[in-house]
């Protein structure tokens, strides 16, 4: 397979230009945190709800190969060799071959998106991601007609994730979205959060984060990304197919089989602090709702 | 030899002293809630570990039973205050879902009752424990006889299940610790089992 550089696709001159502008934003308090040692633009995707502090996003996370409880990834991620690091990619695509990640940061456009993070379990958080669009690097690979689905894979490697060695699932962890659902605009790769690199217990060095469906979606430490015909196998799902299903989408009018989905608690709102009633595509509802247009959601949950 | 002398160092601990160790989890419990040491999603934290003693005192009750017959350990002096402090975290455990994970929303309440099998078993079995906790008492045992005492008191039997079916349905996937909840209930009923058989036969 060939090795692409990118700087081979992306003139230089344009990506120092890009530079420039966000300096500039900076310089007008565009560029989020003061202090951020990752630049990236504003986006008008971004929520307004205030984030979740640093804290509390990067000491509970749910990364079963570093452990089943909340606090495991904090603990024991930290032994992760997060570069060099390169992300292959597959299957149907004009270009296949093994990115290195720095490769890729150089050639795409990093914005900070402040979205909404639901997860199955019944709480969420608010998550100032720094990331780019999937569609940007799915078009660098260039994506053949016969593609219809795009299936990612997190690494393994046990030496350095203790949890693997658990057989809670069957892994390495895999995930899919259909086509369409992979090139939305909202759907992006992050690389970093509150203006830092990702934390190794969020999915450094790259992860993927897919605002309108259950956290699990958003697949972490990506090694992997292929573009197929049929709708590729995922990990909850192949767990449990009744009750967890492809598309995960934040539905309060689709139950888990087991618990309600109606509502949620945001973390770190207090002891007191109300419950949050769950919105329909976790309230992306306007950017995504036409991808499902014809399908009915309890079916296709 | 071993079984005696435990025992005998036994003898002189008021019962007063087991409901003062109960308590210890609870205060240390109230001490990290107020330092901030429950992580990042306190209430969660609360409610499972409540819920996790209150498993811990129940099979604590199954065990003491086996370990008279099999070791001659006597602990059933005890009994009433690990069976009652089981009851006590099972009413805070539920406090804390009705009211700090809930918050007394009694549509989503009843409906998580009638429809999810794990919060119906809980609540079948905070409800048998009803019975057990009122008739614990030297008074109610006089009242209604040993052998109806003993009879409804092996209500205990079916809670132990119910409550390690609980922890396990509320869980993804198949995580150790709530297998291993009911992988002892199973052992220490097994063994009672195991026993009346032998004896009937």
């Amino acid at each position: 397979m060939r090795k692409i550089g990118w700087s081979e696709v992306t003139p230089r001159a344009d990506w120092l230009n890009r530079r420039q502008l966000m300096a500039a934003a900076g310089v007008i308090g565009l560029a989020g945190p003061a202090f951020a040692r990752v630049e990236a633009r504003p986006s008008r995707f971004s929520t307004d709800e205030k984030p979740n502090t640093f804290e509390e996003i990067s000491n509970y996370n749910n990364f079963y190969e570093f452990g089943l409880d909340k606090a495991d990834p904090a603990r024991h991620a930290g032994a992760l060799t997060v570069d060099p690091w390169s992300v292959e990619i597959a299957g149907l695509v004009e270009r296949p071959g093994s990115y290195p990640l720095d490769d890729i940061l150089k050639s795409v456009t990093l914005e900070e998106r402040i979205y909404r993070l639901r997860c199955v379990e019944g709480w969420s958080m608010v998550v100032p991601w720094i990331g780019f669009e999937l569609r940007e690097l799915l078009e660098r690979a260039g994506v053949r007609p016969a593609a219809k689905f795009v299936a990612f894979e997190t690494l393994v490697r046990p030496e350095e994730m203790p949890g693997v060695r658990s057989r809670i699932l069957d892994w390495p962890y895999r995930e899919g979205l259909r086509l369409d659902e992979a090139m939305h605009p909202l759907t992006i790769l992050a690389t970093g959060l509150y203006g830092e690199e990702m934390p190794k217990q969020n999915g450094a060095p790259i992860r993927l984060v897919v605002p309108w469906k259950y956290g699990f979606k958003s697949i972490k430490s990506i090694v992997r990304i292929s573009l197929v015909e049929t709708m590729p196998a995922t990990s909850w799902n192949m767990q449990n197919p009744r009750e967890y299903g492809f598309y995960s989408n934040v539905n309060p009018a689709v139950d888990h089989p087991r618990w309600s989905q109606a509502s949620e608690r945001r973390i770190g709102s207090g002891f007191f602090a109300p419950r949050i009633e769950t919105r329909l595509f976790n309230g992306y509802e306007e950017e995504v709702a036409h991808l499902y247009a014809g399908q009915d959601l309890k079916v296709d949950f | 030899m071993i079984a005696q002398r435990i025992n005998g160092v036994l003898r002189p601990v008021p019962t007063g002293f087991v409901y003062a160790a109960g308590l210890v989890p609870l205060a240390l419990l109230v001490w990290q809630a107020a330092t901030g040491g429950l992580g990042v999603d306190p209430v969660k934290a609360i409610e499972h570990r409540l819920g996790e003693l209150a498993l811990q005192f129940l099979v604590g009750v199954l065990a003491i039973s086996p370990l008279r017959w099999w070791t001659g350990v006597n602990l059933i002096r005890f009994r009433r205050a690990i069976g009652l402090l089981s009851f006590f975290y099972v009413c805070l455990h539920l406090s804390v879902w009705l009211a700090l994970d809930l918050q007394f929303r009694w549509a989503e309440i009843g409906a998580d009752i009638a429809k999810r099998p794990y919060i119906t078993l809980g609540m079948l079995a905070f409800v048998a424990m009803i019975p057990l906790a009122v008739t614990s008492t030297n008074g109610a045992i006089r009242r209604m006889g040993a052998s109806a005492w003993t009879r409804l008191h092996r209500l205990t039997y079916l809670v132990a299940v119910l409550g390690a079916l609980h922890f396990l349905l509320l869980v993804k996937a198949w995580p150790p610790e709530p297998i291993i909840y009911l992988g002892c209930v199973l052992f220490l009923l097994g063994l009672r089992a195991f026993r009346a058989l032998r004896r009937g036969g």
